[in-house]
């Protein structure tokens, strides 16, 4: 089977990191060859921070280029712009709608882009997007949107519904479970 | 059992079971959590060390003492290891010794991009590199008996690639920690002159044996696909080979880049047509082949700066690339930035707004150079900011002395700020020092230091009082300041920077972000109030942007910290 390629994307410390311990936890116990290549460091704090996981039979390069994501999960739209360029020709991008102004938009340096989201779609990229933020507030806490967005996006893999389940106990704290499932199935049914 | 892991926690794993007893480290990204995932084993000693030569001298101690010893460091840190590094290479061990190194290509968090294949060339010690996280278990399992086997440290390299890639490792049996017996051996050991001059004929000796082994080792490896293209390669450049190439090339695989194999090379080179060699940063391995009358393809097609990537390898060997769409408006740049609440905004605050030269150091302080702050005049390396100013102060006299500082942070200070403080009090300029002190090591992911009151295991530990200790470093003037309290910073900088002598400014809060530091109420803005003058946003807060003319906190980000409403002039910035 060819390898199949992701890319959570955001800003730091939106909590890309625990979305991507989630989706390659249940990944490895689905039985495929995963890697995980991770941002520490420098970049977490309030930059665009980018995860790759990669998963098929055999899976050597940890990192996703130019044209190769099956699937962009983005936690910010300014993101899922910047990194558009990875994303495969009928690849997916599942995008919160969410803004964070940078700080060159902040000072004025830098205009954030309208409607940006609508350029992708026009250039036929295959755009879905959502409001995380407020679905993770319902289910209990504005920092659920990883989860949130990872339920929006489980559909792009063939995986049952069951097991993300098992895998949102197995990777976060017991006392959060509960909201997280919440926020999963948010994402999941929107 | 088969697990994802990191590969500083494949690492970790490998050094725990190949027999680890001590373990001393400084953080540095990407290096930092092979110590971290170390100090949770109880059945060994584990350490943050002041700094990384420190580190070193801890892990041979402990060899010496007889226990396997390792510690980690980034590819910089291992600068500042580098004395005790080249007369261990004479001197050997008694427990096998592991030095950790994780190198940064493209620098995702760091100020070079230096190979660190060099230090094993030059101190000639043999070097590891993994390509992956099941390497780096077994390599590093595999080093400690390596080490005592050719009576060497061992360099395990890895880069962030390999450090913070997670991939499937499935563990072996764990050997326990054993301790060899200690016996006093001066000519081994004590390294004056007339001893070191008869352990270098050793060393010599060593490598020759050492590059036997790496004719017919675990580490190198060869995978004979094609007599049209041979590829040598090593750590994560094999696995981009591997993606593009597949079975199409001939590959030798490098895992121990020092020292080099020359019989195995030439084999490899006689069954091909072309030669490649597909290496990140300096042509270490090239060089090599070249030397030894081989022809070969390598930096001339694989650049020195940055990363690889799979598209590399592809676009070096003429594979077509992938559509690309990209949207036509322009995306601006998301550099990283000082948290909201973050203690270091106010001081830098003061220092931009007083226009005063400030010689940075390396931490999340550093983020004070970028705008609309620009507090900063210079970055080099851990502790330059002190003996930097000092000798900008000696080079441009009283005029500069009233009006630059240092700023650096607390576990910066510990780990080599001292020495060039004492510098400045010894060899007399008027220079003000700033430590920035937010009780933690703070870039790389909150660890304890010596100024913290808690080691790595987060118990109770002996904590360096900072007043004190600038005191007794020969500095009179020492205070403390609260960097919330903008008023405050301005007097204490003003007033340093006048006095007759030199001094040291404390700025003393935690950082934001550890769970000890409880949030205040999110401020919020009194648009009627607001009169768009946009001062506070000369702070450069993530949590304040202008909305419809009008100042905004994302309440979500905002920590209550009060520093912007001691800027509002007219008191639109309300609780």
């Amino acid at each position: 089977m060819k390898t199949t390629s992701v890319m959570i994307v955001g800003v730091g410390g939106q909590g890309s990191l625990l979305a991507s311990k989630l989706l390659g936890r249940l990944l490895v116990d689905e039985g495929f060859d995963v890697k995980v290549s991770e941002v520490h460091g420098m970049s977490q704090r309030g930059g665009s921070v980018v995860t790759y996981v990669r998963f098929g039979e055999k899976v050597y390069s940890p990192i996703v280029t130019d044209g190769e994501a099956d699937v962009i999960i983005a936690f910010e739209k300014l993101e899922a712009a910047r990194y558009a360029r990875y994303l495969k020709k009928d690849g997916k991008i599942v995008v919160n709608t969410q803004q964070i102004d940078p700080m060159p938009v902040i000072i004025d340096a830098a205009q954030y882009p309208v409607d940006v989201l609508d350029e992708l779609t026009a250039k036929g990229v295959d755009v879905d997007a959502l409001d995380a933020l407020t679905l993770a507030e319902q289910a209990g806490s504005s920092k659920a949107v990883n989860i949130v967005l990872m339920g929006k996006a489980a559909k792009q893999f063939n995986i049952p519904y069951e097991r993300w389940i098992t895998a949102i106990e197995n990777t976060v704290a017991p006392k959060f479970v509960e909201m997280n499932k919440k926020a999963f199935d948010l994402g999941y049914n929107a | 059992m088969k697990k994802l892991m990191i590969g500083n926690q494949a690492v970790a794993a490998g050094l725990h079971d190949g027999g680890l007893g001590v373990v001393s480290s400084y953080p540095g990204t990407p290096s930092t959590e092979i110590t971290e995932f170390l100090s949770k084993y109880d059945d060994l000693h584990s350490e943050w060390a002041p700094n990384e030569k420190v580190a070193a001298e801890v892990a041979f101690g402990a060899s010496l003492a007889g226990a396997r010893s390792a510690c980690a460091m980034k590819h910089v840190g291992l600068n500042v290891a580098a004395d005790p590094l080249f007369t261990l290479s004479y001197t050997g061990v008694n427990g096998g010794m592991v030095i950790c190194v994780a190198d940064d290509p493209a620098m995702h968090s760091s100020q070079n991009e230096q190979d660190s294949r060099h230090y094993a060339i030059a101190s000639k010690v043999p070097m590891l590199e993994p390509a992956d996280s099941q390497e780096a278990y077994d390599f590093a399992k595999s080093a400690f008996a390596l080490s005592e086997e050719y009576d060497t440290p061992v360099i395990l390299r890895t880069c962030t690639r390999i450090a913070h890639s997670q991939s499937i490792v499935e563990l072996g049996e764990a050997q326990p920690a054993v301790l060899k017996d200690y016996q006093k051996n001066g000519a081994k050991f004590i390294m004056m002159p007339g001893n070191a001059i008869k352990r270098h004929p050793f060393v010599e000796e060593r490598t020759l044996k050492l590059q036997q082994l790496a004719e017919d080792c675990m580490y190198n490896t060869v995978e004979m696909n094609s007599d049209e293209i041979g590829i040598i390669t090593s750590g994560c450049s094999y696995l981009y080979v591997k993606e593009v190439m597949g079975d199409s090339a001939s590959i030798l695989k490098i895992g121990m880049p020092n020292p080099l194999p020359v019989q195995l090379i030439k084999d490899f080179a006689a069954k091909v047509k072309k030669l490649y060699v597909v290496e990140e940063l300096d042509p270490i391995i090239e060089t090599h082949v070249r030397a030894l009358g081989i022809d070969c393809v390598g930096k001339e097609l694989f650049s020195p700066l940055g990363e690889f990537s799979q598209a590399t390898i592809a676009a070096a060997f003429g594979k077509e690339l992938p559509r690309v769409v990209t949207a036509d408006s322009e995306i601006p740049n998301r550099p990283p930035m000082m948290c909201a609440g973050c203690p270091h905004r106010g001081l830098f605050y003061t220092l931009s707004k007083n226009k005063i030269t400030a010689m940075g150091d390396i931490g999340c302080y550093t983020l004070g150079a970028v705008a609309p702050l620009n507090a900063l005049d210079s970055t080099l390396c851990m502790g330059a900011s002190i003996s930097g100013l000092h000798g900008f102060n000696a080079a441009r006299g009283a005029d500069a002395e009233k009006k630059s500082v240092a700023v650096i942070g607390d576990s910066t200070f510990m780990h080599s700020g001292m020495t060039g403080l004492v510098n400045v009090a010894y060899n007399a300029t008027n220079s003000t020092v700033i430590i920035l002190d937010n009780s933690i090591t703070g870039m790389t992911g909150h660890q304890q230091n010596p100024t913290t009151g808690f080691n790595i295991k987060g118990d109770p530990a002996a904590k360096v009082d900072l007043e004190s200790l600038c005191k007794a470093l020969g500095i009179n003037r020492v205070r403390v300041v609260d960097p919330y309290d903008l008023k405050a910073c301005d007097t204490a900088v003003k007033e340093e920077l006048a006095a007759e002598e030199p001094s040291v400014i404390i700025s003393r809060r935690p950082c934001v972000l550890l769970k000890s530091v409880k949030a205040k109420p999110a401020l919020k803005v009194d648009e009627d109030k607001c009169k768009s003058c946009k001062r506070c946003m000369t702070l450069g807060c993530p949590a304040i942007s202008m909305k419809n003319g009008k100042a905004k906190i994302d309440t979500t980000l905002c920590v209550g910290c009060g520093v912007c409403n001691q800027l509002c002039a007219f008191d639109a910035i309300v609780e």
